[in-house]
């Protein structure tokens, strides 16, 4: 009897023995810091190149850190592009892309869930199928129609075609239907139309949902590419990432590192910050349909 | 976003105590069932009409809250899918006033051209080794973060942050990065005696420096979607293996791979037509498409490159949609067999 309890333990590892110690080390803590460090030292490697002077990156012998951080890369990129209208036009695409988008989701999926209409099922499914659609099919059709309303170059040129949301509206018709009814009857007790039900109830306690879908949309419309880059061809009306594009030698032979560097991190930082500070939101939003299939 | 929030809370407050809401929900059916025995006729027809008139209510405010999204979608979604057909039939150059009726002369020209054996050949190698890249790469991220470690919530973090990052942004540092005279990759080669190759000019290595970037921003969201997967296989399960004696390895196989096995295809299906779709690191890396010209590449260069060829690159996006519309099938199968499965 007591032989066999002392025999037990060997099989299982003690809590706090070197031999636990070391294989969490070798199968826990070095994978994730290796993975951790794959990711963030290009990002670093990004920050540090921008701020160091032409002879510090032109050069086969790197230094680690710049000598003279400075921001001159930062002033001749802006003296090469219009960079300061660049970052305007991608702040203010953005933000009225993302809120349009938001409104229309949140009004569509409370269509959906709470407004009775006969063909709801047939208009879901509709809107279910555009969500597997790629945009980018239908770059070439949409800038003829857009080309043909004049709309090269303008802002709205930008924006519209892109509003129309599928992501947001399933979404939140997820969000809606977890909803209890019994805050909607006591409502419809009261005599409640649907716009104040909209506005009293459903978008009232739906705030971390409208968030989750508000974050990922400002994260694309910030990151689009494809489509501002067809749309706009005057440095005045360009976003960002198409920006960004113009200070790159098509050639491919010599480029300005460091100022391509200072552009990569005006166009990777906003987003990285609005990460950090709410990747919660932005994690759940994009990895949706896993959970919900 | 603070107001609204406690708004919110007194809102759920005031309704949560929901017992009186659900008494009169009750009186209110026991009162009509009790009723509708007794004056059925009158009754009903009331109701209906009652009915009607709040539907034909209801039919409005639908359509004033639903309709500008479904436009949108319809004119900007939709719309394009049947006129890409329309204009694959077409010899048309971008921005002139006429074009050609040419039949299937374009998907003739480009299945015939030494481009179709090209162009799908590297769609193909990228789909594949981006796709087979991202997953097991992020399998083994999400292994290594199921573990209970301090610090794993930003190692997560971390690692999930370059899939929401400017494809564009992360081409051009990892173009620095690759750069054969002043990146960090050469340095490090020269320092093992090595010569850095020519990755952006040689087109079988523009082609895997791409194809890393593209795995590098997206073995991320992998990691995460597998660790959820991950975190839903009951511990008793691995415990009572782990008890039986089987080793790591041997719970791995037996256990977590068949349990991860819907997840497994989910990540498939996603990271195929999210592979397909890549355009932002390959545009930016090789702007020439010298050795990385996928299907929706190509069809870009062909439209707004230096050929303007609109009709040719609407087949070619005709093509393109075709095999996501494939992969789209058997994705809505499959998650219907899955919804049966759980």
């Amino acid at each position: 009897m007591s032989t066999e309890t002392t025999e037990a333990p060997p099989n299982r590892d003690r809590p706090f023995s070197w031999q636990n110690l070391g294989r969490t080390i070798a199968g826990g803590y070095i994978p994730l810091l290796l993975a951790t460090l794959v990711v963030f030292l290009p990002l670093l490697w990004m920050m540090l190149s921008s701020l160091k002077a032409p002879g510090e990156i032109v050069t086969t012998n790197l230094t680690l850190l710049p000598k003279d951080p400075n921001l001159q890369n930062y002033a001749d990129a802006a003296s090469t592009v219009p960079f300061a209208r660049f970052f305007l036009n991608s702040v203010i695409v953005t933000v009225v892309g993302s809120t349009i988008k938001c409104i229309l989701a949140v009004f569509t999926a409370y269509a959906l869930v709470f407004v009775r209409f006969p063909f709801k099922r047939v208009i879901f499914l509709l809107i279910l199928v555009a969500l597997m659609v790629p945009p980018q099919v239908s770059v070439l059709p949409n800038y003829v129609l857009i080309a043909g309303m004049g709309g090269l170059n303008t802002y709205w040129g930008i924006i519209l075609p892109g509003l129309g949301t599928a992501f947001g509206t399933f979404l939140l018709r997820q969000h809606f239907l977890t909803l209890p009814p019994a805050i909607m009857e006591s409502a419809e007790i009261d005599g409640a139309g649907h716009w104040r039900k909209l506005w009293k109830i459903v978008v009232p306690v739906s705030v971390p949902s409208i968030a989750t879908v508000a974050l990922v949309t400002i994260v694309s419309e910030w990151n689009e590419y494809i489509w501002p880059l067809i749309v706009t061809d005057h440095p005045d009306m360009m976003t960002l990432p198409v920006g960004l594009t113009q200070l790159v030698n098509s050639d491919g032979s010599t480029q300005n590192w460091g100022m391509l560097m200072a552009g990569a991190v005006i166009v990777l930082l906003p987003i990285l910050v609005i990460f950090a500070a709410l990747q919660r939101y932005i994690v759940s939003g994009l990895t949706q349909g896993s959970v919900t299939g | 976003m603070g107001r609204s929030n406690t708004d919110g809370a007194s809102v759920a407050a005031s309704t949560a105590p929901g017992g009186m809401h659900d008494r009169v929900r009750t009186e209110n059916r026991d009162a009509q069932s009790s009723r509708v025995p007794v004056d059925r006729p009158p009754l009903a027809g009331i109701k209906r009409r009652r009915w009607n008139r709040r539907t034909r209510k209801d039919t409005w405010v639908f359509v004033a809250f639903a309709a500008p999204n479904i436009l949108l979608i319809l004119l900007f979604t939709y719309r394009p899918l049947i006129t890409n057909i329309y204009y694959s039939t077409l010899d048309w150059t971008l921005g002139s006033a006429s074009a050609t009726a040419v039949g299937i002369g374009n998907y003739v020209e480009f299945f015939s051209s030494p481009d179709a054996s090209n162009v799908l050949g590297v769609t193909a190698i990228f789909t594949v080794t981006t796709v087979g890249g991202a997953m097991i790469l992020g399998l083994l991220v999400a292994l290594a973060l199921n573990q209970r470690l301090k610090g794993r919530t930003f190692a997560r973090a971390v690692v999930f942050a370059p899939y929401v990052l400017s494809g564009v942004g992360v081409g051009l540092v990892w173009l620095f990065i690759f750069d054969p005279t002043y990146g960090v990759l050469s340095w490090i080669l020269r320092g093992v005696g090595q010569v850095s190759p020519q990755w952006v000019n040689d087109p079988k290595l523009a082609l895997v420096m791409v194809t890393i970037v593209y795995v590098w921003k997206n073995l991320g969201y992998c990691a995460v979607v597998y660790l959820a997967g991950l975190q839903s296989i009951p511990t008793q399960l691995m415990e009572a293996a782990a008890l039986d004696g089987a080793s790591n390895v041997r719970r791995f196989l037996s256990i977590v791979v068949p349990l991860l096995s819907p997840t497994t295809f989910f990540l498939l299906i996603t990271s195929l037509l999210s592979s397909l779709q890549a355009f932002d690191i390959i545009r930016i890396m090789t702007p020439s498409g010298n050795g990385t010209s996928t299907l929706i590449f190509d069809s870009y260069l062909q439209a707004f490159g230096s050929y303007n060829r609109a009709g040719y690159s609407a087949a070619i996006s005709v093509v393109l949609f075709v095999g996501l519309l494939i992969m789209t099938a058997v994705q809505l199968r499959f998650v219907e067999r899955k919804v049966h499965y759980s």
